[in-house]
């Protein structure tokens, strides 16, 4: 494969493209297909072929607009519908190429408009299974760019250029960490996709893995170019069988086409890629825990050093980067470093993507420069919080991550100012709630899911959060005392500090970032056994006369 | 005459020069140095998983504490083991192991021969703070010799790893997560049908009673773990 003959079938693609006047997208992600859009697209592909519209019926990736599924989208007219079901089928395609149909219209020009597409580029435009659509959107030429023009250190010098961070959480710069793997002395080198996407209504790497495989797979070949790996593995969650299934069909389609394998683009380079299936257990994002499963072992973190880099995968040098990371590598070495570091801020560059969940109007998944607001991409893009209901919190990072109240909705989004206001960027999950959530049992929530999901391994994570959660759950059954707060505080220090990775590390995050802006309603709990939001069920009497200047 | 070239670091605990090997962890060059960092999962001769987070040093430098025990040191490290910061940690780690499960000592087989109970005693634990969770757990004394009493557990997995590491029986393991972790034999089998070969090591290296000889119920039961190192060493030499 060279560039030329990547060109040939690019050629080809946009000729079949042009033979129809219309082409009718239907998003088959997660989202849409849980409402039939399966259903949705065969009628729609009956209804083309008794018509005589020249139109073609295309199955996508994820659109975006996840609660407002089944979503077609009309090209060229760029004419998006939502709520689309089968019966709607013949009405839609004889619209075609006249007026559309008002009662399905989605209008939504501010929610796309302000976003920057990169990792989502192709999400909604190809058909994920289909290694041709991909090329012709400029599919695999960073790939073929990589091996026959450059040197790995080149390869590496520009993601190092480009500024690019850790998309799965921690923010590492992905070019020291590239660059520490090409240094491990070793003749066998590992390169690991961690798509183990375990935040509570996080879903960016499941889209990005069911919309764009090929992206994901070449963002991989490339790094295991640069980093003089010959084996990766994706390391994917079980409950995501879509996107098992659409990269298993690219690995198969990429080999066949001989973009992995040996000899890749007729160079000496050879790299092939296996999945594996996680089992569900959140600690398993964690990059050793990782490793431990995909050799067969518990689940379970060790302390590093030794990092992943130097002593990884069956003991030898391994690169682990997050799904939505290895999405940006191929525009990156396409358009080169210096243009990803023009998008977003100066610690923070290019996008972001965030599945925004909870209480919001626009329910999906958005990309959106770094330094945008938080205002703007809630209010904005999300359309804000629906049914007149108030704005109160939104939180980030999932479970490591904290509730970020109204006054510091205007911080830009990047990885240092959301740290600074006790939370982080984690993943990518924002979670917006309003006037009717308790951010005391919004906490107990977060730390159920982390007590259930500890691997047991070290005692401050294993006891500690199963600690925290009893008392969290006592003070919203309205029993707890002023001394349990007390106590919590103290908990949270020691398993913030002693715990052995970042899963209790973190763990105490949404109990001290609901601590910090909401403590009221902690003190309205314990003291006035009373829950502001009424969401806890208090079943004590309210105490008489305690005097609260003395308790506080 | 021929010459070993040994990577020699200096580095600085409570401050005290010492010097050590490169490779080494902090842990073992305090204790050449007799600086006592305590310890619970870590045992001499079994490799370190750095789980009981009792270790715990502070680095200068450093915001993040680091457990000795796994820890390697660097040249020019300034490590101090005993701070107020590091006490109270370590008190709150023993709380979360008294309240975990059941450690009531008057009752127990271990009672005088506890690493918990003196690690209790010599970290100045005076009550715990914190609810006692009492879960109600099996005691399985299924085995002709041995019992083991999941309440006494603090998963320190000593056990697992004398088993699998000398032994080379590996009939201990992990089961479960989270706060329902628990020790089984086998793929949980009863211990008494397990593939247990009767040597005895995983009793002699628990810190606590979960582990215990039959026989010695009721009189005092010491336990002596210092054979491993002498072990690993006379193999070593073979």
């Amino acid at each position: 494969m060279n560039i030329e003959e990547l060109e040939q079938i690019a050629e080809s693609v946009r000729l079949e493209n042009a033979k129809f006047d219309h082409e009718i997208n239907v998003c088959m992600g997660t989202g849409c297909l849980s409402q039939h859009s399966d259903k949705l697209r065969d009628a729609l592909t009956a209804a083309a072929k008794a018509s005589d519209k020249n139109a073609f019926v295309r199955r996508t990736g994820c659109m975006g607009l996840c609660a407002a599924g089944p979503l077609v989208l009309i090209d060229p007219e760029e004419t998006l519908y939502q709520h689309v079901n089968a019966s709607h089928a013949e009405e839609v395609v004889a619209s075609l190429g006249g007026k559309p149909v008002a009662a399905l219209q989605c209008d939504l020009r501010e929610h796309f408009d302000q976003q920057v597409h990169v990792v989502l580029e192709n999400s909604g435009h190809i058909d994920p299974e289909k290694i041709d659509d991909y090329i012709a959107r400029d599919g695999y030429q960073a790939l073929v760019k990589a091996l026959t023009e450059m040197e790995p250190n080149d390869v590496i010098k520009q993601i190092t250029e480009s500024g690019l961070r850790g998309r799965g959480g921690g923010g590492y710069p992905t070019g020291l960490k590239w660059g520490m793997v090409a240094k491990a002395g070793h003749d066998l080198k590992y390169v690991i996709c961690n798509g183990d996407e375990g935040d509570p209504g996080a879903f960016m790497d499941r889209s990005v893995l069911e919309s764009d495989p090929h992206r994901v797979l070449e963002g991989m070949a490339i790094a295991a170019y640069a980093v003089g790996a010959s084996k990766g593995y994706v390391y994917v969650r079980a409950e995501y069988p879509l996107a098992v299934a659409r990269l298993t069909n690219c690995l198969r389609e990429a080999r066949r086409r001989g973009l992995l394998g040996n000899n890749i683009c007729n160079t000496p380079f050879a790299f092939d890629v296996e999945i594996r299936l996680g089992a569900g257990a959140f600690v398993c994002g964690e990059e050793t825990a990782l490793i431990a499963s995909i050799q067969g072992q518990r689940g379970t973190p060790k302390p590093r050093p030794p990092y992943p880099a130097v002593s990884g995968l069956w003991g030898k040098p391994t690169l682990i980067n997050n799904v939505e990371t290895f999405a940006n590598v191929a525009p990156i070495i396409r358009k080169g470093g210096k243009w990803f570091a023009s998008l977003g801020t100066e610690k923070s560059k290019g996008t972001k993507v965030f599945a925004i969940t909870g209480k919001i109007t626009n329910t999906g998944l958005v990309e959106v420069p770094m330094g945008m607001t938080l205002r703007q991409i809630i209010e904005g893009i999300g359309g804000g919080v629906p049914d007149g209901h108030t704005f109160k919190a939104v939180q980030t990072g999932g479970p490591s991550g904290g509730c970020i109240p109204n006054e510091f909705l205007d911080i830009e989004v990047s990885y240092e100012s959301l740290i600074q206001v006790g939370s982080m960027m984690g993943s990518g999950g924002m979670i917006v709630m309003d006037d009717t959530s308790c951010m005391v049992n919004v906490a107990r929530f977060f730390l159920e899911f982390v007590m259930t999901e500890s691997c047991g391994k070290c005692i401050p994570c294993r006891a500690g959060t199963a600690q925290m959660h009893t008392m969290l759950t006592r003070i919203c059954a309205g029993s707890g005392t002023m001394d349990d707060l007390e106590l919590l505080v103290d908990l949270c220090g020691t398993i913030k500090e002693t715990s052995l990775c970042g899963l209790g590390q973190t763990a105490p995050n949404p109990v001290l970032s609901t601590l910090r802006y909401f403590k009221n309603e902690y003190i309205e709990h314990i003291v006035h056994k009373r829950c502001p939001a009424g969401v806890c069920d208090i079943q004590a009497p309210a105490a008489a006369h305690v005097d609260v200047e003395v308790l506080v | 005459m021929t010459t070993v070239a040994v990577d020699v670091k200096t580095l600085v605990i409570d401050g005290q020069n010492v010097s050590a090997r490169a490779g080494q962890t902090i842990l073992e060059v305090a204790r050449e140095n007799s600086i006592d960092i305590p310890t619970l999962c870590h045992l001499d001769g079994l490799s370190d998983v750095g789980a009981c987070r009792l270790c715990v040093v502070e680095i200068k430098g450093n915001n993040k504490l680091l457990p000795a025990c796994v820890a390697t040191v660097e040249e020019g490290m300034e490590v101090t083991t005993t701070t107020e910061r590091l006490t109270k940690h370590r008190r709150t780690i023993l709380e979360l192991l008294f309240a975990e499960r059941n450690h009531i000592c008057s009752v127990c087989v271990s009672n005088g021969h506890c690493e918990l109970q003196s690690l209790a005693q010599s970290q100045g634990l005076t009550h715990v703070r914190l609810p006692y969770r009492n879960p109600q757990l099996a005691v399985d004394a299924s085995h002709e010799r041995f019992t083991i009493d999941h309440n006494r557990c603090i998963l320190c997995t000593r056990c697992v790893r004398v088993c699998a590491e000398i032994e080379g029986a590996h009939v201990w393991d992990v089961m479960g997560r989270g706060i329902d972790s628990m020790i089984i034999s086998d793929l949980h089998e009863e211990w008494g049908k397990s593939s247990c070969t009767r040597c005895g090591k995983c009793v002699q290296v628990c810190p606590t009673g979960a582990l215990f000889d039959k026989s010695k119920i009721g009189s005092d039961h010491p336990k002596y773990p210092d054979f491993l190192p002498y072990l690993n060493l006379m193999r070593e030499a073979q």
